[in-house]
């Protein structure tokens, strides 16, 4: 109860001054999966040109986080996840409707390493030799979880091994693709759409054969009590469309299965 | 004086009572909700909960124990000595020891990165020279405590040190002390509180050190996974191991400060 008292204060206060500056120009909130930094920047960029009285303000953060800041009912217009799991979390919590989500994007998985390569890894069998040092996700961040169904398709001796060259869980991808950037560890595994071009000039990629790679399917749902459902729907079907499929390809994500391809 | 001056004088101190009363409020507020919330969530904890946390709660206090013995080690030789020698650039050396109070601490622990990475400055020949890598171990974790906490202890024994009066140590050296026996019998005793005290706080900033640690150390549950950093990854999939830990965290503190608080007054007396 507190907290909401406090909220409505602080909302009130903020309502107060943003209202005295700008007339009312409408804005809606977009939480989007830190992978698709980019893209969905690019997304916002784009649609605000094409509708110039309308705001975007994305939130960027691991899925699993901006899923617990939803269930803990952050106010939200737009959800973009990096998996179905996280989005079903929301929905569990009555903030979004099963039947409204849409999948808008899809993605491989692939193994960074700095730029000389000091492990000398060349497949995804090398990241189990002694030694390697390895960063993946926190478990419960969807990168970790496709990382760990491949993984789990592969012999027991190679998990084994592979878990025990784990030096750092890091809370969102780009966090460990920074860190690998840096030269600090030999190895991780990233979306290809993480593969941004800044970080495309610091690491070597090493592709996961398409026979053991998973294809990460990304939901999209507008938040039930939405403060803007309208423009939740229009931002969504951007998305969607012709053009927002341009944007995400552009960042190296795929077309939802069936759509394209 | 005037009526209005009166009622002037009334307003600006129901002014001053509520202002301080919402302060008031919003400081404690939160704590009352964080154990409340802690409290009442369903759910009971659970033996994997139990485990997470226990290796949370050791792998905390063992980190602590050693940068505190680091820093009795390195950091009262220091105190002493920028308390009682005069030096070229001692004030800059003064300014470098206390900026880790004031810097972020994920400045620190980029700053760390570079220095102790395995490409940095020191980082790289220590790796390729002797195959000693720092980052995302033990080590890191204690480094990056002892970086962002020392100020408090070094401050609290330079402090000390430099307003000790000196007739005692002139008396215990007229009776045939030398160095060692003054520091050991004369000044050590004499600052006991005080070099406590500032213990405490430098141990309790270590015990909550965060942004520093993810950065140099990672995050590892059981290797490099301290308290603060369970809080921080745990909250997202295990809200009761995030709950109790942050409540141990909590609990700590405020031994920390009661602490802190019994030893100035057993030094005013």
């Amino acid at each position: 109860m507190h907290r909401v008292l406090f909220l409505l204060c602080a909302l009130w206060l903020v309502g107060c001054g943003a209202g005295s500056i700008a007339n009312q120009s409408p804005e809606i909130t977009v939480f989007a999966a830190a992978s698709l930094t980019d893209a969905f920047t690019e997304m916002a960029e784009t649609y605000e040109a094409q509708n110039p009285s309308v705001t975007v303000r994305l939130n960027f953060g691991g899925s699993s986080q901006l899923a617990a800041q939803l269930r803990e009912g952050v106010p939200a217009d737009v959800f973009a996840s990096a998996n179905q799991a996280q989005m079903e979390a929301v929905i569990a919590a009555g903030r979004i409707e099963g039947g409204n989500t849409a999948v808008f994007a899809t993605n491989r998985l692939v193994i960074i390493v700095p730029a000389d390569n000091p492990a000398n890894i060349t497949s995804l069998e090398d990241l189990a030799q002694p030694g390697v040092q390895l960063i993946l996700a926190v478990p419960g961040v969807p990168i970790r979880n496709y990382t760990d169904d491949i993984v789990a398709a592969l012999p027991a001796q190679f998990q084994t091994n592979f878990y025990a060259n784990l030096v750092s869980e890091e809370e969102n991808v780009r966090q460990g693709a920074a860190k690998i950037a840096l030269g600090e560890a030999d190895a991780g595994v990233v979306y290809t759409s993480d593969v941004t071009p800044d970080l495309a000039s610091r690491v070597q990629q090493i592709p996961i054969p398409d026979e053991q790679n998973i294809v990460a399917t990304y939901p999209l749902a507008p938040l039930s009590d939405a403060p803007q459902p309208a423009l939740a729907q229009a931002f969504m079907a951007f998305v969607l469309g012709e053009q927002g499929q341009e944007i995400l390809g552009r960042w190296g994500f795929g077309a939802p299965l069936g759509l394209g391809e | 004086m005037g009526k209005w001056e009166r009622v002037l004088e009334r307003l600006w101190g129901v002014l001053v009572v509520s202002l301080a009363l919402l302060m008031g409020a919003f400081l404690v507020v939160p704590f009352v909700a964080l154990v409340w919330r802690a409290v009442t969530l369903e759910g009971s904890v659970g033996v994997l909960d139990v485990a997470r946390v226990w290796s949370a709660v050791w792998l905390s206090l063992l980190t602590t124990a050693v940068s505190m013995f680091l820093l009795i080690l390195f950091g009262t030789p220091l105190a002493y000595v920028l308390a009682r020698y005069n030096f070229p650039l001692k004030r800059l050396l003064t300014l470098f020891v206390e900026i880790p109070i004031v810097m972020p601490p994920v400045v620190a622990g980029l700053a760390l990165l570079s220095a102790f990475g395995r490409r940095g400055l020191l980082g790289q020949p220590l790796a390729e020279g002797f195959g000693i890598t720092i980052t995302f171990t033990f080590t890191a974790v204690v480094l990056a405590q002892l970086f962002v906490a020392s100020p408090f202890y070094i401050r609290a024994a330079q402090n000390r040190f430099a307003t000790l009066p000196p007739a005692y140590e002139d008396a215990a050296a007229v009776d045939g002390a030398n160095q060692w026996q003054i520091f050991w019998l004369v000044i050590l005793p004499q600052s006991r509180n005080a070099l406590l005290n500032g213990l405490i706080l430098s141990w309790a900033r270590a015990l909550g050190e965060f942004g520093a640690t993810i950065l140099f150390a990672g995050n590892l549950a059981g290797r490099t996974q301290t308290m603060p950093l369970l809080v921080y990854s745990a909250l997202e999939r295990d809200l009761r191991a995030t709950f109790v830990t942050a409540l141990i965290l909590l609990g700590l503190a405020v031994l920390a400060f009661g602490l802190t608080r019994w030893l100035g007054r057993e030094e005013e007396l």
